[in-house]
């Protein structure tokens, strides 16, 4: 992985709250057996039509919304089922940060071990940011704060080990790899 | 000084702390039991064979599959090819990852085969006092019998797989005490919705729950299984009930579970699991059982539920609920009552147990569904399907013009191809009702198997108390 100290970039807002992983990636799109490719199929039933054409009116599908590596949405995203194709679909797609007032816990899992920082902010500021869409933000991982456009700086809660595995661009399995004495260990103890 | 009293939960948590997390790392939490299944494992055996690894405890590891697979007898066991080539080649995929790195699978047209969350319990593989994951949120079934059971990612799949360990930061917990009996024609279903209504979709957020109380002593094995695989939506990674008389009841005989001295031995360690006096939680939640009704939601998501007789709840000015309702069809204030119901899905990890089915048939038996309405019975596992065919529930079903499946998680999520049509109403004994899980644009009202037959008879939505 690519280590992730900061990013600068745009906001997309999607004022809704419980947004789950259904609706993040609808079931009938994980018949795959790779990672590759799912950000086609990010938020699909939203973003396309019954015909599969785009819908011009949701955020993704407008101009604006190009290149923007933020996401904004309401309390409570990533509920539901536990696939891992969700945050694969939001990475796919040029997602590096959901910010939310309350995110679910398997997708927080899920996204720190695939560079997407789950941003956990309070109210007043969740509410200014969904009520300012495309505003540009700053994060930066090793202090764990978001810098809004009025100058402000929010901390998020960031797990540490998590937070050393992002900056430093290596993910939890080396760690493992390097307990395997004390696993041994502890099943001979058992 | 005597050591401080322990709840299920930390007993279960300390018991398997290969290293207790720090303020640097988490815990290093050893896994007895890993659930594996044809959609959230592909990748991970591909992270491990990038990596050059094997599967550290192959014993430790057992693969089924069941979310993707047809329900469709002709395709399961009559040599016709699975119609989606998607999920043919999930299957062939699991196949050949079990074959080569040494995994114990039951297969496409194994006896054993059935939905994972109904076969471990079935099996006897779910046992007290296990730490149990499974790349699938349902997981929290399996505490039930008190284990500590929660869905992961597919990474973590990998972690599991490479190491049987996973490094976890411990959850807070959260006592929900229920106690008063369950009225007539409410269920173990009816009373997980009502706590999830009360706690809402992410109240759990954070905790593992422990159900309590002399209505959930009440209750048997299977039943328990319902309450404790819907905590995830209340945001609860875990949900468990102390093991007792029932759960050992439950476990005798099953060929995975331990027998002779070993069992002997097995329950003198399940017997010192129960939370000690004066434990600790976190928080704690009440719940009258004598208050609840039949259940059922109206929603996009399961806290979005009322009794049955009541009407749809009233937010003016909550634009995210306006819009749950749009999708739905349905207007505030009006009841839900009669409304007519074009699907009917009685199935998944949520209830599609024997008791499940025995308590839908207790409807339908002499009854037929209503005219047009489509009704699917798709038992939770073979062996399910099986004892209900030996006591003839399969012909009531038949009989009342209802559809027999093979088993699989089917309509629960639509993946194999088993969908509800856009804009049509499905009563379904599943557990999520989000917008499009069991099809695009489909509408989904999760309530019990008893109120599903119910509804089914009608063809609207129906209080089962009036067909018992």
């Amino acid at each position: 992985m690519e280590p992730f100290t900061t990013l600068t970039s745009r906001t997309v807002v999607l004022a809704r709250t419980n947004i789950d992983t259904d609706q993040i990636i609808p079931a009938r799109f994980l018949t795959t057996t790779t990672k590759a490719g799912l950000g086609a199929h990010l938020f699909a039933d939203w973003r396309y039509d019954s015909a599969g054409e785009a819908r011009a009116d949701f955020v993704l599908n407008q101009p604006a919304a190009a290149g923007c590596r933020v996401l904004v949405a309401g309390r409570n995203f990533g509920c539901g089922s536990s696939r891992e194709h969700a945050p694969w679909a939001l990475v796919d797609h040029g997602f590096r940060a959901v910010v939310s007032t309350e995110i679910a816990d398997i997708f927080r899992n899920n996204a720190l071990k695939n560079g997407l920082l789950p941003v956990v902010v309070d109210e007043a500021t969740s509410g200014w940011l969904l009520s300012h869409p495309g505003v540009e933000v700053g994060i930066d991982v090793a202090s764990s704060t978001l810098t809004l456009p009025t100058g402000a700086q929010v901390h998020f809660p960031l797990e540490p080990f998590a937070q050393h595995c992002l900056l430093e661009g290596v993910d939890e399995l080396g760690f493992l790899l390097g307990r395997l004495g004390e696993i041994a260990a502890y099943e001979r103890a058992r | 000084m005597a050591p401080a009293p322990q709840t299920l939960f930390d007993k279960i948590w300390r018991r398997h702390e290969v290293l207790a997390e720090s303020a640097a790392t988490p815990a290093v939490l050893y896994i007895d039991l890993h659930l594996i299944h044809e959609v959230t494992s592909p990748q991970a055996f591909a992270l491990l064979r990038e990596r050059s690894l094997g599967v550290r405890c192959p014993s430790r590891t057992f693969a089924t599959m069941d979310h993707s697979t047809p329900t469709l007898s002709s395709q399961v066991f009559g040599g016709a090819p699975i119609a989606l080539e998607s999920a043919a080649r999930q299957v062939r995929t699991l196949e050949s990852n079990c074959a080569a790195f040494g995994v114990e699978l039951l297969g496409l047209t194994h006896a054993q085969r059935g939905i994972v969350h109904v076969i471990g319990p079935e099996l006897g593989l779910t046992q007290p006092g296990m730490t149990i994951v499974c790349g699938d949120s349902h997981t929290s079934t399996h505490g039930a019998l008190g284990a500590l059971a929660f869905g992961i990612g597919t990474t973590e799949v990998g972690h599991v797989l490479a190491t049987q360990c996973l490094l976890q930061r411990k959850p807070r917990t959260l006592a929900v005490e229920i106690s008063g009996a369950l009225g007539a024609g409410v269920t173990a279903k009816d009373l997980i919705l009502a706590v999830i209504a009360q706690l809402g979709v992410s109240g759990g957020t954070g905790h593992v729950i422990e159900y309590r109380g002399d209505t959930v002593r009440a209750l048997d094995m299977e039943e328990r299984m319902t309450v404790c695989n819907m905590s995830i939506e209340a945001g609860a990674r875990a949900g468990m009930i102390a093991p007792d008389a029932t759960t050992y009841a439950y476990l005798a005989g099953r060929p995975r579970a331990p027998a002779g001295a070993a069992l002997e031995r097995a329950l003198e360690e399940w017997r010192a699991l129960p939370g000690d006096a004066g434990a600790a939680f976190d928080r704690e939640l009440r719940i009258d059982a004598g208050a609840v009704e039949p259940m059922i939601t109206y929603g996009t998501n399961p806290g979005m539920v009322v009794p049955i007789g009541a009407a749809v709840p009233e937010r003016p000015g909550d634009e995210v609920f306006a819009r749950a309702l749009a999708y739905m069809g349905l207007n505030p204030g009006e009841p839900l009552r009669d409304r007519p119901v074009n699907v009917v899905f009685l199935g998944s990890c949520t209830n599609a147990r024997l008791s499940d089915l025995r308590s839908a048939a207790r409807v339908l038996r002499g009854r037929r569904i209503a005219p047009g309405l489509k009704m699917l019975v798709v038992p939770g596992s073979q062996q399910v399907k099986r004892a209900a065919e030996a006591e003839g529930l399969d012909r009531i079903f038949l009989d009342a013009g209802a559809e027999w499946r093979e088993s699989g998680c089917s309509m629960c999520l639509g993946m194999n191809g088993d969908l509800v049509g856009r804009g049509e109403y499905a009563v379904s004994t599943s557990n999520r009702n989000f917008e499009g899980r069991q099809g695009p644009g489909a509408r989904t009202l999760l309530a019990s198997p008893l109120t599903a037959a119910a509804c089914a008879v009608r063809g609207r939505i129906t209080d089962p108390r009036e067909l018992l």
